[in-house]
Formats: structure tokens, C-alpha cells, sequence
């Protein structure tokens, strides 16, 4: 077996930036002294006028991107989930997302996977406050091809946009000649009948292992990649729950507010199913290595397939 | 235009806000009236603005970082002639296009939805510096109250505005002393005003919020002010042109009753009869 090329979707980030800066002049990039770890460091390279680097001030960044995007420009903003989502939540609910301004939100550094930075820069909680701001679409891509696809789809989308992006190196498996990525439009990897698994981020190439696991386990699994969290793709939840009868929804966030709850919405409201919601359950992270972190919180293929073996 | 017209302009923008703040039986006189002269400089001979055409694309920008004084920005903007003025009286009720807070979604002229403080002059400087980008000639005007200023982003902001040298950009502080629980001195002060700016790299201008001569001289020296953006830290009277109104803090956020509401009307058409005999 040919070893999977690994890449943090972080990295998409920065690459998909840089192709975006080629094809339009009017992209601008915005960082609080992160630009190395958020990779706009790439973009910077290449277009150095155009990245404008806001200093340790998130408020203010999201508040000046979007004046940018007012007078003509495609800002995308970048940070920590945790600065992005959680410090400026205010300023990006009230002078983005209020006025419905077309500013991009570029959040790295979400979820556990952060790793040995521990508890305060692990933002497990960024989907659901971001969830809660009307118009406001979340992508979340599970991979570095998709990170690159989700960033040029923000920017031909008009309005705000979050996009969600991980620190540690994921396979890569959407490299596919088929691949499309469209907001909104939940992509069926694997087709099954016992259970659906709906699983976004890095959660989607752990899924895709814990489905081979089931399958020796004799269980069925359909696999769903939901990139998109805002708008949820409400018709692709209810006909594989309508087949399945199971959902299991997996994330690397609180179970409170993200993909779980979206779902578990949807399906209470017009088609109740049994819900296994995997994720973060209502605490917080901790130091160490990001992978030990990841199976500490059976996010791995080996806890998820644990958690949906005694689920179905 | 001279300062007779732009002081009859400033007292009619009064009534209006004194009009809109009573139908609404709600909203914020005090700093209203306090920002109503240099609101009325802004839009009558300071910024390249037309009501014919309130998006055109060179067009000057306002951010009115202290949102909760819409009153005088509407009043500012109806008179101006971006919409009537009998339409003040809609002021937060359901259904209007006259928010409580500006937003710029509904109502013409309006730059940028606002109301949460500390938070316009970012945008401000965005627009600023988006101008600085592609080469632009637009500038950029934001209005801040004293208060609003112990809001930790204006200083985040006024550190990004001075680092890039966004000389096209003019801050303009409503220093009219008090804020909802009191003197801004008592609460939490946030004096000296003028040496902050002056620390975080602006050009900064001491003025009298309601003298038109110096408002103009501070406008035009931050026109040729190069390489820093401008503050101008205008002195003001909370309330002022309503004698029951002036230097009192119960005055922020609280409207006048009929009873009131007569009293201020008729003081300002007799202010508005005495400027015509000038």
C-alpha cells in the first residue's frame, strides 16, 4: 500500500490564498501576528501589498476587514479559532455579520488537534457560536484539497464566510478527478445501509478508517462529508436517515452547538432518529501530542468505530 | 456656505432629533444634540457626498462609531435630502427603516451599520486604508463619543490607523463630558484625550464643538495633514440648543414628554427666528 500524502488543512489555507491572490486583485489578507502559523506567511510572500498583518488585535482586524470589504475588497481574516470565533465573536456578529458584509473568516488552530498549546487555544466551541449568526456560512474541510476548494468557493460566494482549518497534517482523500466542492452540498464518500455516519473536518478520513473496521465488524456504514455546516445539506440528512434508520454525527468540537446539534435539529424536526453525537463532550482540551489527543478523545478511526460498535 | 446658514442648517437637524427621539418615546437627545453642529459640517461642507446618489463609488465615508446618537445622523441626512424629513418621526418603531441603531441596510446615506461602541472606528479604518490600497482619493470621517473611548478596540484601532499613516482618516471625539452613569471623569476617565491620540500617532486638534469657524480650521488642517491621521477632540455641551436638556447625564438615553417636547421645540424655532434676523 502506497503510503497517503499527509498536509494540515491549514496549508490548503495558505495555498488556496495565494491562488486566489493570483486570479483577483481585489483579495486582500488580513493576520494578528500569526501569519506563520495560519500560512497567509505564503501569500504575504507572494503579494506582500496585500497582506496587511493587523498585530495582536483580533477586534479591531475583523472591524478593518470590514471596511476593506465596503470600499471594494474581499478580505479574508485570518487567526486562531479561538481569537476569530471567540474573542471577536461580537465584532463579527455585529459589524460583519449584521450588515451581511463580504468578508472572509480564515480560522485555524480549531478543535483539539492543536495539540501541546493546551486548553486555551483549543477551541472546541467555534462552530456553535459562529452557527448562531443569521446568513453566516461555516465550511469545514476535511482535507488539504478541500481547504483549497473551500477557500475559492468562499471567495465566490457573496456574503460572510467562516472556514475552519486544523494544525495537524491529515490525509488527503479528495485528490479524486470527480471532487466538487459546493457550499452547502454534503458529499456521500461511501454508500451503506445500517448506519450513516456524518462527519466534518479531520473526523472524515478517521470515519473512513472506523467504516473499514465496521465493515469487518459486519456493518454497513454510509459515510457523509459534511464540509458545510451552515447551510446544513438538510436533504442529504433525511434520505440517509430515512435508509439508515442511524445517525452518527463526528467532529472534532463540543457536541454542544456544532455538526451533532445541527443534525440532531434537523432530524427532531422532521424525521427523529436515533442520535450518536461524537465529538467533545462538554469540557476542555488539554496539552500533548495532537494524534495521542485525538485518540485520548476517540476522534481516531479505532474510537469511533468503539463508540458506533455499541451505538447500532 | 457661512456660518449663519450651517447654524440655521444645525437647528432645524435639532428639531428633527428633538421630533424623532418624542414620537419614539425613546433614543438619546443628550449626545444628539451635543454632535449636531459638526454632523451638519460633515455632510453641509466638509464631505463629497450626494443624496441623488448615496453609494457613488468616490464618495466620502461617515462611520458613526457612537451609534446610539442616530438621531443626529438621520436628522443630518433627511435634511441633506436623502430621505423626508417627516419621516424622523418613524424613529424605532416597527417596521421603519429608521433603526433604533443606523443600519445601513435600510436607510439611504447610511455608510455603516453601527451601535455597538468602539467598533465604527475599526471600520473606519479599513475603509481608510482600502482607499490607501488602490490608490483612492476618498477620505474617511468617523464620530466617537468620550465614553465610547474606554472601549479597548478605539486603541487597537488608533494603533493600526497610526501605524499605516492613514492620513485620510479624521477621528472626531464628542468630549461632551458625561456618559450614562455620569461624568466620563468619575466613571472612568478617560482624559487626557488629546495626549492619548497624540501617542498613538495622530495629528491631533483641540476645538469647540460648536464654533462653525474652528470646526472648519480643524477640518481643513486635517486635510493637509500628511503622513497621520487626524483626532479632533471636540469640546461639546451634552444636550446642547435645549436649555433643560444641557449637561445633564439623564439626558443620554431618556426622550422628552409632550409637555417637554413643547418647551424644546419652541426654544429652537425662537433660536432658529433670532439666526434669521442675522
Amino acid at each position: 500500500m502506497s503510503e497517503v500524502k499527509k498536509y494540515a488543512t491549514r496549508e490548503g489555507y495558505g495555498a488556496g490564498l495565494v491562488e486566489i491572490g493570483k486570479k483577483y486583485k481585489d483579495v486582500v489578507v488580513l493576520d494578528a501576528d500569526l501569519a506563520e502559523a495560519t500560512k497567509t506567511n505564503m501569500f504575504k510572500k507572494e503579494f506582500p501589498d496585500r497582506h496587511i498583518d493587523c498585530g495582536i488585535a483580533e477586534c479591531n482586524m475583523m472591524g478593518v476587514a470590514a471596511g476593506l470589504a465596503l470600499t471594494g475588497k474581499v478580505p479574508f481574516a485570518s487567526s486562531f479559532a479561538m481569537f476569530a470565533a471567540g474573542r471577536a465573536f461580537e465584532q463579527v456578529r455585529n459589524t460583519i455579520g449584521y450588515p451581511h458584509i463580504n468578508v472572509k473568516i480564515g480560522a485555524t488552530h480549531a478543535g483539539i488537534s492543536v495539540g501541546e498549546d493546551g486548553a486555551t487555544h483549543q477551541c472546541n466551541e467555534d462552530i456553535a457560536l459562529m452557527r448562531t449568526i443569521p446568513g453566516m456560512v461555516i465550511l469545514n474541510p476535511s482535507d488539504y484539497v478541500e481547504a483549497k476548494a473551500a477557500v475559492q468557493a468562499a471567495y465566490e460566494f457573496n456574503g460572510p464566510v467562516y472556514m475552519r482549518f486544523g494544525r495537524l497534517a491529515v490525509p488527503v482523500i479528495n485528490d479524486t478527478p470527480d471532487y466538487k466542492f459546493e457550499i452547502g452540498k454534503g458529499i456521500v464518500l461511501k454508500e451503506g445501509k445500517d448506519v450513516t455516519i456524518i462527519a466534518t473536518g479531520l473526523c472524515v478520513s478517521e470515519s473512513l478508517k472506523a467504516a473499514q473496521m465496521l465493515k469487518e465488524a459486519g456493518i454497513d456504514a454510509e459515510i457523509i462529508n459534511m464540509h458545510t455546516i451552515k447551510p446544513l445539506d438538510e436533504e442529504l440528512v433525511l434520505t440517509s436517515a430515512k435508509k439508515t434508520g442511524k445517525v452518527v454525527t463526528v467532529e472534532e468540537h463540543s457536541v454542544i452547538g456544532g455538526l451533532g446539534s445541527a443534525v440532531s435539529d434537523v432530524l427532531g424536526e422532521k424525521l427523529p432518529t436515533k442520535v450518536l453525537k461524537i465529538g467533545v463532550h462538554d469540557r476542555y482540551g488539554e496539552s500533548g501530542p495532537a494524534a495521542g489527543l485525538i485518540h485520548k478523545y476517540e476522534l481516531d478511526g479505532e474510537g469511533i468505530f468503539k463508540q458506533i460498535k455499541a451505538f447500532v | 456656505m457661512n456660518n449663519t446658514e450651517l447654524q440655521q442648517i444645525a437647528n432645524e437637524v435639532r428639531k428633527g432629533i428633538v421630533t424623532a427621539v418624542h414620537s419614539a418615546k425613546s433614543g438619546h437627545p443628550g449626545g444628539s444634540l451635543s454632535s449636531a453642529d459638526i454632523m451638519t459640517y460633515l455632510y453641509f461642507e466638509e464631505m463629497n457626498v450626494d443624496p441623488k446618489e448615496p453609494k457613488k463609488a468616490d464618495r466620502d465615508r461617515f462611520v458613526l462609531s457612537k451609534g446610539h446618537v442616530a438621531p443626529a445622523l438621520y436628522s443630518t441626512l433627511a435634511q441633506k435630502g436623502y430621505f423626508p424629513v417627516e419621516d424622523l418621526k418613524t424613529l424605532r418603531h416597527i417596521g421603519s427603516y429608521l433603526q433604533g441603531h443606523p443600519d445601513m441596510k435600510g436607510t439611504p446615506g447610511v455608510d455603516m451599520s453601527s451601535g455597538s461602541l468602539g467598533q465604527g472606528i475599526s471600520v473606519a479604518a479599513g475603509m481608510a486604508l482600502s482607499a490607501k490600497l488602490s490608490n483612492e482619493d476618498y477620505r474617511v470621517y468617523t464620530l466617537l463619543g468620550d465614553g465610547e473611548i474606554q472601549e479597548g478596540q478605539v486603541w487597537e484601532a488608533a494603533m493600526f490607523a497610526g501605524h499605516r499613516k492613514l492620513d485620510n482618516l479624521v477621528v472626531i471625539v464628542d468630549n461632551n463630558g458625561l456618559q450614562i452613569d455620569g461624568n466620563v471623569d468619575d466613571v472612568c476617565s478617560p482624559y487626557p484625550i488629546d495626549k492619548k491620540f497624540e501617542a498613538f500617532n495622530f495629528h491631533v486638534i483641540n476645538i469647540d464643538a460648536h464654533n462653525f469657524d474652528e470646526i472648519r480650521k480643524a477640518f481643513e488642517e486635517a486635510r493637509n495633514t500628511k503622513g497621520k491621521p487626524t483626532a479632533i477632540i471636540a469640546k461639546s455641551v451634552k444636550g446642547k440648543g435645549v436649555s433643560f436638556m444641557e449637561n445633564r447625564a439623564e439626558w443620554h438615553g431618556s426622550a422628552p414628554n409632550d409637555e417637554k417636547y413643547e418647551i424644546a421645540m419652541e426654544e429652537l424655532k425662537k433660536a432658529g427666528e433670532a439666526l434669521c434676523q442675522k
